[in-house]
């Protein structure tokens, strides 16, 4: 029982940087409907960056306090430098540019920090237990991640619905052409959703590093990961990437942490332990083409 | 009286609160032109839509020939002998004109599964593309690519498409949009010729065309058929007047 | 083979056909490149072997995405089952070519008309994630297969046996495979310049130019998009096959998507819709990732020669820390990806004059 507590807050905890990936992912999608393939290179530098001011601060907080702002202008530059140019353009021409800009991220990673992962230190406040129960023990920074994690989706939550701005990107999430009309600096606007975009993949990258290690190439499988969020939610939809990042985060937590011991029941020890995390992410997978077969256009998509 | 080719029974399709077709009736006869008229936003282009298998209706029947095609796919009712002109050209643009009449004849021949021989090579595709084009006088555009045809020329094409499927009702979907004086007066001349020939329902805003082709006349109304009969009904009927032909302009 | 090639009148034919020669010559030319010290003549064939079977990969994704506008993020997922159904038969010790073969392009066919059936029902870029959906389903398939590698793939210890017509060992065997990947490209590159130009490739490409008019036209355009998608994942799967003889080893590595992405990347960059681009393309993409490195090392030493001149060696480090740079070549080849996206969009083929449709 406890176990099956602990991998729910697990499951949680990686449902809500799935959603912060997400989240950026699908408003650049919605809003400017471009399928930006270097977000997760974005969310490897938010890691890298806040690695290097750790260091430089002897502190993990200040140091990611740091790396938004670093993440900030870094997506403000890929923006106006290539992103900018892409917004016209078909959906292949994407893939390849932002394919193209993966390969020159992994590479200026590898330049900069050079070959090997980093780790990244936690305060010895964040790297202890907390007790949820007096027998129920759980890492601090994975119950701090969910606490930043969560107060982030409600400011999200408050951004999109009620503000200003938030009008604007909703109008602009289902109707191009509407924002135009509404007479707002349109350009702006994109240039602050790509920047928002990658503060939040950079803050998922960061609250995640302490747990995985930073290492290149950290952003591409995790990224698919995160498409197939935002596909299954439905392209432009935060609600719907909050709702489909929960649910991918509980089957991979979950299936990693309950198979093996299913499938050893008919499995020898050692297949049932590769075969248990393959046979998750497979999961993941099957529900995105459940739920696009059943509708096209995922669970609160407008349009494909 | 000539037999009901085309029956429309009660058809509805509403988007959202918006009702485009409200319970409309109609029947077009074998052998007919058939006008639908209407101020823009009486869902002409809807009802074609509907006909064509391109949207689904939310209820009501489409009879075709006395079988029912509601719920047929539009490429099926092009089998059938059902095809349409689009109000906005769309030809395939990076073929040649003979290129996409030649498929529309390829379509009327049956399957495309033929992996092997070349098909602008096929005399039996090229010779009828030919005679289609020749008979919309575009054949002296037969090699140039789509795209660089004038628009007149594209509406022609459209046209030409629609009828190289040998359909035995037409659906017209203003032919002439956006042509010049000259060129409409060449497809009204056109549609005269094949007249007889085909069984054809017309939209058109053009209202000298549509007096001048149309055996019988369906004005539409937000969705519903108000009026149907002869030109020289439709022009002393009060309540087309009123609703309709009084506008200064229909625009 | 006569309508293959494009007229020799024109450049873009003669380029082509001079392309075509100098490939299937290799075998006998490259003992004279090696004897010049130009390269070695078994790393020679043994890179250009790779170019080819990748080449006939690409040509197949170029069927349905340059010739029927699918733009398929999970092409490789058949290399990997092509690649898979030769490694595990081999594993098991069947090793009839004959049999593994047909096998493979059967198992992909298969494969692909599941994908296709589910996939194609969904437009842009959900047909995009749903194709990468199935092939990272299979990736996995791939990772969680314990018996054959799992992650760690598996070595193939003897090749396809046809008959015993192929050498097995020493140069004889890399000549032979070499000239073998080079006729089955000419073979389906002949094949697919058949298909597109027959009936069926008409009703497909038009479907790509404007599906809603050919509905009206009364052609049932998914049915053709969908066999469009199975023959292209049966060559594709014809590919993989080759592959793991060539490489003698299978792995999930293969069906990765980024694997993908470098076929669409190939596709793209020699020229979608036309029958030789994709040549092009896997030629430029796979020499661009093998010499590179080598490319940049001679620019930089004519760099640090030139300004070193000016300024003194002095200010600006030694040569050895600026070949080091060389190293970073991916970030040379995504900015050389960007700009052709931004600015050279027909692909290398467009630079050789207006691409033939056809």
């Amino acid at each position: 029982m406890t176990l099956l507590i602990e991998q729910t807050l697990n499951g949680i905890q990686l449902g809500l940087l799935m959603f912060l990936l997400a989240a950026g992912l699908t408003l650049v999608f919605g809003i400017m409907d471009l399928v930006n393939l270097a977000h997760g290179s974005l969310y490897m530098f938010g890691a890298y960056f806040c690695a290097s001011f750790t260091a430089w601060t002897d502190s993990f907080v200040i140091g990611a306090l740091l790396a938004l702002p670093a993440a900030l202008l870094l997506g403000v530059i890929v923006e106006v430098v290539v992103a900018r140019k892409l917004y016209r353009r078909d959906h292949l021409d994407h893939v390849l540019a932002t394919f193209g800009l993966i390969l020159i991220a992994n590479d200026l990673v590898r330049l900069v920090w050079g070959p090997d992962g980093r780790r990244i230190p936690l305060p010895a406040w964040l790297n202890q237990p907390i007790y949820l129960t007096p027998d129920l023990p759980y890492p601090t920074y994975r119950f701090a991640v969910i606490v930043v994690g969560a107060a982030v989706a409600l400011f999200l939550y408050w951004l999109v619905t009620r503000t200003r701005t938030g009008m604007w990107i909703r109008a602009g999430a289902s109707n191009r052409t509407m924002i135009g009309a509404l007479g707002i600096n349109v350009e702006l606007l994109f240039t602050l959703v790509f920047g928002l975009g990658a503060v939040l993949a950079a803050l998922a990258g960061l609250m995640a590093a302490p747990i995985v290690t930073v290492s290149i190439g950290m952003g591409d499988n995790i990224l698919i990961l995160a498409f197939v969020i935002i596909v299954i939610g439905g392209i432009g939809s935060i609600k719907g990437a909050f709702i489909a990042a929960m649910i991918v985060g509980m089957i991979d937590t979950l299936g990693r942490a309950l198979l093996p011991d299913l499938l050893k029941t008919f499995l020898s020890v050692a297949a049932a332990n590769t075969a248990a995390p393959a046979l998750s992410s497979m999961m993941i997978y099957l529900l995105m083409a459940g739920v696009l077969v059943w509708r096209s256009t995922g669970l609160f998509g407008a349009r494909g | 009286m000539a037999e009901t080719m085309l029956k429309v029974d009660s058809l509805v399709k509403r988007f959202g609160g918006l009702v485009a077709t409200d319970s409309l009736s109609l029947d077009v006869r074998a052998g007919e032109v058939h006008a639908l008229i209407g101020p823009n936003g009486a869902g002409k282009t809807t009802l074609i839509a509907q006909l064509s298998g391109f949207l689904q209706p939310d209820s009501g029947r489409i009879t075709f020939d006395g079988r029912d095609i509601t719920l047929l796919p539009a490429a099926a009712r092009v089998r059938l002998g059902l095809s349409r002109s689009f109000q906005i050209t769309s030809v395939l643009r990076d073929f040649t004109a003979l290129d996409n009449v030649a498929l529309a004849e390829q379509a009327r021949q049956g399957h495309s599964f033929r992996f092997w021989r070349s098909a602008r090579a096929d005399r039996s595709l090229r010779a009828p593309g030919r005679a289609a084009l020749e008979e919309v006088g575009l054949a002296h555009r037969a090699d140039d690519p789509a795209a660089s045809l004038s628009h007149g020329e594209q509406r022609q094409l459209e046209v030409a498409m629609a009828m190289a499927c040998d359909p035995r009702l037409l659906l017209l979907d203003e032919p002439m949009a956006g042509m010049g004086p000259e060129e409409s007066a060449r497809m009204v001349d056109l549609l005269r010729r094949l007249r007889g020939r085909r069984t054809m329902l017309l939209i058109e805003h053009d209202m000298d065309a549509v007096f001048a082709l149309a055996d019988r006349i369906t004005v539409l109304v937000y969705g519903r058929a108000i009026a149907t009969g002869t030109p020289a009904e439709i022009r002393a009927n009060e309540a087309v007047r009123t609703a309709y032909l009084g506008e200064a302009e229909s625009g | 083979m006569a309508g293959l090639l494009t007229p020799l009148t024109t450049w873009r034919g003669r380029i082509t056909a001079l392309l075509l020669v100098l490939l299937g010559l290799l075998p006998w030319y490259a003992p004279w490149l090696d004897a010049a010290g130009i390269i070695s003549q078994k790393f020679a064939l043994t890179l250009m072997t790779r170019v080819l079977i990748l080449a006939i990969a690409a040509v197949s994704l170029n069927l349905i995405l340059g010739y029927g506008g699918m733009v398929s993020f999970g092409h490789a997922v058949y290399i990997g089952l092509g690649g898979y159904t030769v490694g595990i038969m081999a594993h098991h010790g069947v090793q009839d070519g004959f049999l593994q073969f047909p096998l493979a392009i059967g198992l992909s066919a298969l494969l692909a008309l599941a994908i296709g059936a589910l996939s194609l029902r969904t437009r842009g870029v959900y047909f995009i994630m749903l194709t990468l959906a199935f092939a990272q389903l299979l990736y996995y398939v791939g990772v969680g297969l314990e018996a054959y590698g799992g992650d760690d793939g598996l070595t193939i210890n003897r090749r396809s046996d046809f008959a015993g017509l192929l050498p097995t060992r020493g140069l004889d065997k890399i000549v032979a495979f070499y000239i073998v990947s080079f006729v089955v490209l000419v073979l389906v590159l002949w094949l697919v310049h058949r298909l597109v130009n027959a009936r069926f490739g008409m009703a497909l490409r038009g479907t790509k130019s404007n599906e809603t008019r050919m509905q009206a036209l009364g052609f049932a355009t998914f049915h053709y998009r969908l066999a469009a998608f199975v023959i292209a994942g049966a060559i594709c799967g014809l590919a993989g096959a080759l592959l793991a003889n060539h490489t003698e080893f299978i792995s999930p590595a293969m069906m990765h998507w980024t694997r993908s992405g470098d076929l669409i990347v190939m596709v793209v960059l020699g020229g979608m819709g036309s029958l030789f681009g994709p040549l092009y393309g896997a030629i430029a993409f796979l020499l661009l990732e093998e010499f590179l490195p080598s490319l940049l090392r001679l620019v930089l030493t004519w760099l640090h020669g030139g300004i070193s001149a000016v300024l003194g060696g002095a200010a600006i480090g030694t040569l050895d820390a600026w070949l080091r740079l060389a190293e970073y070549w991916q970030i040379a080849l995504g900015t050389i990806m960007i700009l052709v996206v931004l600015y050279a969009r027909g692909g290398i083929d467009s630079l050789f004059g207006r691409p033939r449709h056809g």
